[in-house]
């Protein structure tokens, strides 16, 4: 079984150092590659999509050599990739797994998308608390309005 | 020292029923001795982004009779905002000359920005269409004078539900007293469903009616609101709906003896000025507790008593 794992991860070549996030559903892959503002980064990046998975049918992967993200940088990605795994890779060993959360309180993540808000209006950080984070319905701490996923626009 | 003491007011949800309970009877004090120099020495900044009479005056009138000093502005234009400086900006700067803030401002989440920024104590006369504690507290004191109690009251709610604002916040804060909800309204115009969920969670009922005369029989309190044309994407729906909320004085003849008819003001045509005569009419004294509330807020906030 492990290695029938393993081949499958190889369809994007292994990294020496970095971190590997795997599990990211297939449709969003572009959307976490530019939350986590990867554009402009000049580690060596791979990254796939559409690769089969036992578990989801289709996925994405992405594969940041020597670069580890901190938990704050990487939870944005569970509004999008909330089955993604992190996958900390050093000297090709796997040191570390763990899932992504969705955070309690999103800080200056997403834009409110109210028009009246305040957080529109001033220069301020924008928060939200998490109060469903099954569908993802998000409370603005200012104009205290209930924004869904579909309304998100991130910052 | 007052549990309140230094404390804002932002939303009706930041002082808990307790503290609450505690703003009425001490409003209830200074109904009965109205003049007191209680804030003696100190300054109260009345800040308003944009106009409102009532609100701007009672709180006016209730720092004047407790003997403190007000300053502020009554509306943007006079202020630095009309120059572009931020709300934060003005709130530091104001800060500097006065002891608690009150603010009005157009736009949602205003207050709850200001008193993240300010030293000194906000209290939210209004942020657009987002929260109005002190309308909350003053119509929670309303009905409790008129009814002799707050709990178990049926209150029928009329006109528009969906952005009225002092009707959400008044229905949360009634749901800590077991209340029974009557909400009457236009389809499009209905409480909206967070607030539903609000009274379902605490195990009380609503009914949703679309003809006033329906709740007229059994109410303790009839809540009128202002249904208002802007909140009607088509302006047929508007005119169909326009007059099916209107209150008359012969609508008044079987309902029961303790029944008060309350309202936020200002009114259109809502109410028929031919109910002003009745003595099931509460809204203009319901404007008048307003003061009482206000300085019991001022007072608390200050830490005066």
């Amino acid at each position: 079984m492990e290695n029938k794992g393993r081949r499958k991860e190889l369809q994007v070549s292994a990294i020496e150092n970095g971190t590997v996030i795997d599990h990211i559903p297939a449709m969003n892959l572009f959307q976490v590659l530019r939350l986590l503002n990867l554009e402009g980064f000049e580690n060596q990046i791979t990254f796939g999509t559409n690769l089969d998975s036992q578990k989801y049918g289709k996925k994405g992967i992405i594969k940041v050599s020597d670069k580890f993200f901190k938990a704050e940088e990487i939870n944005k990605i569970a509004l999008f990739a909330p089955t993604a795994t992190l996958i900390e890779i050093r000297d090709y060993q796997v040191v570390e797994k763990k899932k992504v959360e969705i955070p309690d309180e999103l800080v200056n993540m997403v834009k409110c998308f109210n028009p009246l808000c305040i957080t529109n209006h001033e220069q301020m950080i924008t928060r939200f608390s998490v109060i469903d984070k099954k569908e993802l319905k998000v409370q603005c701490r200012y104009c205290e309005k209930i924004m869904e996923k579909d309304d998100m626009v991130f910052l | 020292m007052n549990p309140l003491t230094n404390r804002s007011l932002v939303s009706i949800c930041d002082f808990n029923t307790e503290e609450q309970l505690s703003i009425l009877d001490m409003a209830e004090d200074f109904e009965k001795n109205p003049n007191q120099d209680l804030l003696k020495g100190y300054v109260v900044a009345t800040l308003f982004f944009e106009p409102s009479t009532r609100t701007r005056l009672s709180f006016d009138s209730a720092a004047s009779r407790l003997g403190a000093r007000v300053i502020g502005f009554s509306e943007s234009s006079s202020s630095s905002v009309s120059k572009g400086e931020t709300l934060k900006d003005t709130i530091l700067t104001v800060s500097n000359y006065s002891d608690i803030i009150v603010m009005r401002h157009p736009k949602e989440g205003s207050a709850r920005y200001a008193s993240e920024v300010s030293p000194v104590p906000i209290v939210n006369a209004g942020d657009g269409a987002n929260q109005h504690p002190t309308q909350c507290l003053l119509d929670l004191y309303s009905i409790r004078k008129t009814q002799g109690r707050l709990e178990g009251i049926n209150i029928a709610f009329v006109g528009d539900l969906k952005y009225g604002r002092t009707v959400h916040s008044l229905v949360i804060a009634l749901c800590n007293h077991g209340a029974t909800f009557h909400l009457v309204s236009p389809p499009a115009l209905q409480l909206p469903e967070f607030i539903k969920w609000h009274i379902r969670s605490n195990n009380l009922t609503y009914r949703e009616y679309e003809e006033l005369d329906q709740v007229l029989s059994f109410a303790d309190i009839i809540y009128m609101t202002r249904v208002q044309r802007e909140r009607f994407a088509d302006p047929i729906e508007y005119e169909k709906v326009k007059n099916a909320y209107v209150l008359r004085s012969e609508m008044l003849g079987d309902t029961k003896n303790n029944l008060r008819i309350m309202h936020p003001l200002p009114r259109v045509n809502e109410i028929s000025q031919d109910v002003d005569e009745s003595e099931k009419a509460y809204y203009f004294h319901q404007a008048l507790n307003g003061v009482y509330i206000r300085q019991a807020i001022l007072t608390s906030i200050l830490g005066a008593k």
